[in-house]
């Protein structure tokens, strides 16, 4: 599903989301206190830590909503903006931009706001921040190398550390609880306050981390959708029902030869091996990529009768389970793999057996070979359905 | 005007519904949120009105041109951020906080207020071409997707800014402890 752009959005009308979004960016920035330069460097003077309480939480926030809606497949992860990794360039642009926050007192997003509610130091740092660019802009040929440096590309933090994503977001949580509970207590310290833990507060932030957690956990101990499928198809083969249909080689290759157009041939094989070797008029989708929405609309259609194989017959059973598990009816497995199907049909050689039944394979599969690669030629271009490739969105900053 | 402003959000409450906002980005486009990269496309636009020559001659101009062949403006993040000045206004028109005055640690002098502010700014501006992204596009977005160099420039940011309070105290609180 997810991200909507640019499939279900277009890219012009995203304009108008980032405005939307932009003014919901403001306001909570507005609406945080951002706007007050005092109120962020607080921070790092201890008597006001505004700055770190909403961060963090709007950091989880959006990491625990990612993790769940990526493990119910309405996000994918895949091809969203993560901000790549470039080390050096990473610690020394975070570096002198810290020096810039505590002399400025802002960061560009929250001297916007300040400018936007009539703060003059906020129209003086967003006009400084444009000198440190043109600086940077007019730099650039000396920087170059620096920016570019230890390049570890699009690395996610929870890969580092070898943990899943699950974990690393439960790990948040409790970090930003903890952090939570000690600022408070600096806080009040600095500004010679009592640390008072009302009942009604406690209960109240207790909620709010119990349903972060609780969101998490459903994420862990759910299955996704891909695995539910799986795990009703194992049941299903074990139980011995629900046998696909089976069609042999010598079958499927006079169907192709006599009425290619009726059949949707799949190979679920990965792409390498179906680029060493396929059977011609197949089309390829791996196994494991099957169940996702954009292959599905692939298989489940009306016209024509799928046929899978693959490097096993377990694969082309499951396959076929795959589809009727979305409800497509009208599937065959073909009962060889793909490599049975290659020396049977491609790679025959020698004379015909003098045995009749036997000769008669022999030149009806000599046959199927020469026209099945007409077949296949003449449809390389004409039958293939539209690959659709989903692009990493570009994003960030800079 | 004469009403008191507002108080502020509770920070917790405003933090999620930052986070919303952000999760809610994220889903429907794709990226996170940002600040800086708007403010460098008015840069590069100002560059292109004022010095033509010279931004034609440029290897950093030519290779922004090419990105944006629609001109430098027609970015999502200068719109995003012309939605942050909407929304920003509204959120202090209805809190009763606009008011234009330049607001420093007490006992600093207006002019002193402003040179820091322009010269921490270079830094910040600066520092966020670096690092691709400042506080809004690397950090808060950064962390968000779990991309461990956002993370690592949001150490960076906090904790030099933490190493440097004490010697800039004077510009932000009037004792020293």
């Amino acid at each position: 599903m997810g991200p909507l752009v640019p499939d279900i959005i277009s890219n012009e009308f995203n304009f108008i989301i980032a405005i939307i979004v932009g003014m919901g960016f403001g306001f909570a920035l507005e609406q945080a206190g951002f706007g007050s330069t005092r109120k962020l460097v607080g921070l790092f003077y201890g008597y006001d830590f505004t700055v770190l309480k909403v961060f963090f939480t709007a950091g989880v926030t959006a990491m625990v909503g990612i993790t769940a809606l990526n493990h119910f497949e309405l996000l994918d992860v895949d091809i969203i903006f993560i901000n790549p990794t470039f080390l050096w360039a990473a610690i020394i642009g975070g570096l002198i931009m810290g020096g810039g926050f505590i002399i400025g007192g802002f960061c560009p997003g929250t001297s916007v706001v300040a400018a936007a509610s009539g703060k003059i130091d906020g129209w003086a740092f967003v006009f400084g921040a444009g000198l440190g660019i043109f600086a940077f802009v007019e730099g650039y040929p000396l920087i170059k190398d620096l920016m570019v440096a230890e390049n570890l590309g699009d690395l996610l933090v929870f890969e580092m550390m070898g943990i899943s994503r699950e974990a690393f977001a439960l790990i948040m949580v409790f970090v930003a609880t903890g952090a939570f509970i000690g600022v408070t207590m600096i806080e009040n310290k600095v500004n010679n306050r009592a640390t008072q833990w009302l009942k009604s507060d406690i209960t109240k932030y207790s909620i709010g981390i119990g349903l972060a957690v609780l969101v998490i956990l459903i994420t862990v101990v759910t299955p996704t959708r891909g695995e539910l499928m799986n795990k009703r198809i194992d049941e299903k083969i074990a139980s011995g029902e629900c046998r696909p249909q089976m069609m042999d080689d010598d079958k499927l290759a006079y169907e192709l030869m006599h009425n290619y157009y009726h059949f949707n041939v799949v190979d679920v094989r990965s792409p390498e091996e179906f680029k060493k070797f396929h059977i011609p008029t197949a089309i390829n989708i791996p196994l494991e990529e099957l169940h996702k929405a954009e292959n599905i609309s692939r298989i489940v259609q009306n016209i024509k009768t799928n046929v899978f194989y693959g490097a096993s017959y377990e694969q082309s059973q499951r396959a076929c389970l795959v589809s009727k598990y979305h409800g497509k009816a009208d599937n065959f497995a073909l009962n060889s793999t793909a490599d049975e199907f290659n020396t049977n049909f491609f790679l025959l050689s020698g004379d015909a057996p003098d045995n009749k039944l036997d000769n008669e394979t022999f030149v009806f599969r000599k046959e199927a070979a020469q026209k099945l690669k007409e077949i296949g030629e003449a449809v390389a271009n004409l039958d293939k359905p539209v690959v659709k490739k989903a692009k990493r969105v570009q994003g960030g900053c800079s | 005007m004469k009403e008191a402003p507002k108080k502020y959000m509770n920070p917790y409450l405003a933090g999620f519904f930052l986070g919303f906002v952000l999760l809610t980005t994220i889903y429907v486009t794709g990226r996170g949120l940002g600040a800086s990269g708007a403010i460098k496309s008015l840069v590069v636009q100002t560059v292109e009105t004022v010095a033509p020559q010279h931004a034609a001659a440029t290897d950093y101009y030519i290779t922004q041109k090419q990105n944006n062949p629609d001109g430098p403006l027609k970015s999502w993040l200068v719109f995003e951020v012309l939605g942050v000045i909407i929304g920003a206004f509204l959120s202090a028109v209805v809190s009763n906080r606009v008011t234009v005055k330049i607001e420093k640690g007490p006992g600093v002098k207006n002019g002193i207020r402003i040179a820091a502010a322009i010269f921490g700014g270079a830094l910040f501006g600066f520092g966020s071409q670096l690092a691709r992204g400042c506080t809004s596009g690397a950090a808060l977005s950064g962390m968000a997707v779990m991309s461990f160099g956002g993370i690592i420039t949001m150490m960076s940011i906090f904790g030099m800014a933490y190493a440097m309070a004490w010697f800039f105290r004077k510009l932000w609180i009037n004792k020293v402890n």
